[in-house]
């Protein structure tokens, strides 16, 4: 009988799940896509962790992280509901304990995590939008015809990247038609794209930080060859991937639930049961909030997005 | 104007139960109600009537005399200083004409809002008290502030450690219904008194360390709950005890403008407008103090409170204690607020802890340069 703590990170496009023993090995992790749907992505996370433990392994604890950390604390009984930067800055000083800067690039957003002496000491997120993330680099794949994996190896191969505006996706996207039909090959602009992002993270989230080394480099991007070798170029230093850098959001949070007292182990039959949301508008005043329910088989198991306890629901003030 | 004047005005936090009292002494005739309470509806309202890269309190403002004119308010007032927030009012009364409204617009910016200007403009309202009352109504006002700003200063130090949840709210609530009701500087006295009572009565329970945090930034943002999304409270339900100078009565006569520029020295050598100077002063202030760390809350597009950004930033480095810099606008994600939020709680959280362990082991030294 061997306990372990499980960590999912729900992300706006990918979910990851890992389990973690308690020396801090990983037993188990998967990696798939959200599509929208967090509550399907988790539950296909359960089954498939699940397949790959062994029947002596007990899940003691359950901790959650991402920006689907609410509703699937809530499905899962989680014992820590952890916001991104907490768990991330844990899962990677698990594996890199000296490190002093990570760099995380997501789906949706990227954050710059500064470390001191194994402490978060400041840390920056982008604000206004997209650019310079997952999603931009997979839309322009689309574009050029290159699956969003393989973005890296076209990269690599390129001689004279193409210089490609960084400041916002927009201007990037009409530059990038502009110097395809110039003729630039497409490795060229693949390269360039990679060398955007990185000059786009630099500028919007980097302003201003000190970037020291070590530097870890983690989240879906990471996988992305082209772009940590930009981030190479550009910061002049070496730059750490790990092999699980796409689950450190995951492994942040299962350490962070590791410990906690849990009155009865977390049973994966959970995922079969039947989890519905719904959303109604408050009608208790004039802000009208957009209350959100989350039941299990028919009961309620939460609800927020209230402003006020009238949003907590007293039936009149629902419509 | 032959209809009985309905008087109305924005919100800025709780302020609105002085000058409610304020204007309800100086026409005692006239029907006073602040703005309807802001809602969701207020801002999206303001923010189609307002040009889109404005300011944010421009946009609740604007939201608030609208729906304070849906209410029957036939004279809005305006004020402001400072900033381009002194030449909103213009603009404002401009949009609500526009858009059909009939109504007079007593707008108290800049150079309006010296004590000369401000008499005439009672008196062109027509004011019929005499002057020595006028100036009582004033007066009273002005301490009225003043107890209110001193009570809700020491209540945000206090209300995280609080035995008895929301004991501090209550009390804080009876003194404004106190305050609301003063017609005399004695009933004023009364009130004050029985505030001092009940909050000697308050039981707290802080920790050994407890977690301090100052917030500096523009004015409205800092005021205004609403528009900030109650980030002080969402700190004080972490446990989280929390410091804010600014507040009406520092405005009107708290500002040192020269002093505030030599004790934000060596971080600023010349005013950068508003309250900018104030924000790195106190920001400085707080970092001498050892406060954990600090909150800079602009709204989008602040130019004062930009300028001290890179100030601040400096300020940050060289006395390692983390600023948080948020900006909020009529579109900002709450979601996004409040996970920053945590994560500084977190973050100061941690490094709490990890400094006392360290100052506790004789040779490991936490702030001198061996990491």
């Amino acid at each position: 009988m061997q306990t372990a703590s499980l960590g999912v990170d729900i992300g706006s496009v990918s979910t990851k799940g890992v389990v973690l023993s308690e020396s801090g090995e990983i037993l188990a992790s998967e990696y798939l896509w959200t599509e929208g749907d967090p509550v399907a992505a988790t539950k296909k996370i359960i089954r498939s962790l699940k397949r790959q433990l062994p029947s002596s392994v007990v899940i003691g604890s359950v901790g959650t992280t991402g920006s689907a950390r609410r509703l699937i604390g809530a499905m899962l009984e989680a014992d820590v509901v952890k916001n991104e930067i907490t768990a991330h800055a844990k899962g990677t000083l698990s594996r890199y304990p000296d490190v002093r800067t990570i760099i995380e690039i997501g789906g949706q957003d990227s954050k710059l995590i500064l470390i001191r002496g194994g402490v978060v000491t400041d840390y920056a997120m982008n604000t206004l939008c997209a650019a310079g993330t997952g999603a931009f680099l997979s839309s322009q794949a689309k574009r050029l015809g290159i699956p969003v994996e393989e973005l890296g190896d076209v990269a690599l191969r390129s001689k004279y990247p193409a210089k490609i505006a960084a400041r916002c996706t927009v201007f990037a996207e009409s530059d990038l038609v502009h110097k395809a039909q110039a003729g630039h090959a497409k490795e060229d602009l693949v390269a360039g794209l990679c060398h955007a992002v990185v000059l786009n993270y630099l500028n919007n989230v980097g302003k201003g930080k000190q970037i020291l080394e070590p530097i870890v480099f983690q989240g879906g991007v990471s996988k992305n060859k082209g772009v940590v070798h930009a981030f190479q170029q550009e910061l002049k230093s070496r730059i750490h991937v790990d092999s699980h850098s796409h689950l450190m959001g995951a492994l942040g949070a299962a350490l962070l639930a590791r410990g906690a007292k849990r009155s009865r182990p977390f049973d994966c039959e959970i995922v079969d049961l039947h989890f519905q949301t719904g959303v109604h508008t408050c009608v208790g005043c004039s802000n009208h909030c957009e209350i959100i329910s989350f039941y299990r088989d028919g009961s309620l198991l939460d609800r927020w997005g209230n402003r006020c306890e009238k949003g907590l629901c007293q039936k009149e003030n629902v419509s | 104007m032959p209809d009985k004047l309905a008087i109305s005005f924005p919100h800025l936090g709780d302020y609105s139960v002085v000058f409610t009292q304020l204007i309800r002494h100086l026409f005692p005739d006239a029907r006073v109600f602040p703005a309807p309470p802001m809602t969701q509806k207020t801002v999206e309202l303001g923010s189609r009537y307002s040009p889109d890269f404005v300011c944010a309190p421009f946009k609740f403002n604007l939201g608030n005399y609208l729906e304070a004119l849906e209410q029957g308010a036939n004279v809005l007032v305006q004020t402001g200083t400072g900033c381009r927030y002194g030449y909103y009012g213009e603009l404002q009364e401009q949009i609500l004409r526009d858009l059909g409204y009939r109504f007079q617009f007593v707008c108290l910016s800049r150079e309006r809002a010296k004590p000369a200007a401000l008499y005439r403009h009672i008196r062109n309202l027509g004011c019929p008290l005499s002057f020595p009352r006028m100036a009582e109504a004033m007066l009273l006002a002005c301490e009225s502030i003043r107890a209110m700003d001193r009570y809700e200063y020491w209540m945000r130090e206090q209300v995280a450690f609080e035995t008895v949840p929301g004991s501090f709210e209550k009390v804080r609530q009876q003194l404004f219904a106190d305050i609301a009701q003063a017609d005399s500087l004695a009933d004023l006295q009364k009130a004050k008194a029985k505030c001092r009572k009940a909050s000697a009565a308050l039981k707290t329970d802080p920790p050994q360390h407890p977690l301090r945090v100052g917030i500096v930034g523009d004015l409205y943002t800092l005021m205004e709950p609403f528009s900030n999304f109650f980030v002080e409270q969402q700190l004080i339900r972490q446990g989280i005890s929390v410091s804010r100078v600014m507040g009406v009565w520092f405005l009107l006569f708290g500002k040192n403008h020269k002093q505030a520029l030599k004790d934000s020295h060596p971080y600023l050598g010349y005013t950068v407008g508003a309250n900018g100077v104030d924000s790195v002063a106190q920001s400085l202030a707080y970092a001498k103090k050892g406060y954990d760390g600090i909150i800079h809350m602009k709204s989008f597009g602040c130019i004062p409170e930009l300028n001290a950004t890179p100030a601040l930033m400096n300020l940050s480095r060289d006395w390692d204690i983390p600023i948080l810099h948020l900006s909020f606008d009529s579109h900002t994600s709450e979601t996004g607020v409040q996970t920053r939020l945590e994560a500084f709680a977190d973050m100061i959280r941690m490094k709490k802890e990890e400094g006392r362990i360290a100052d506790s082991q004789f040779g490991r030294g936490y702030r001198f340069g061996v990491h």
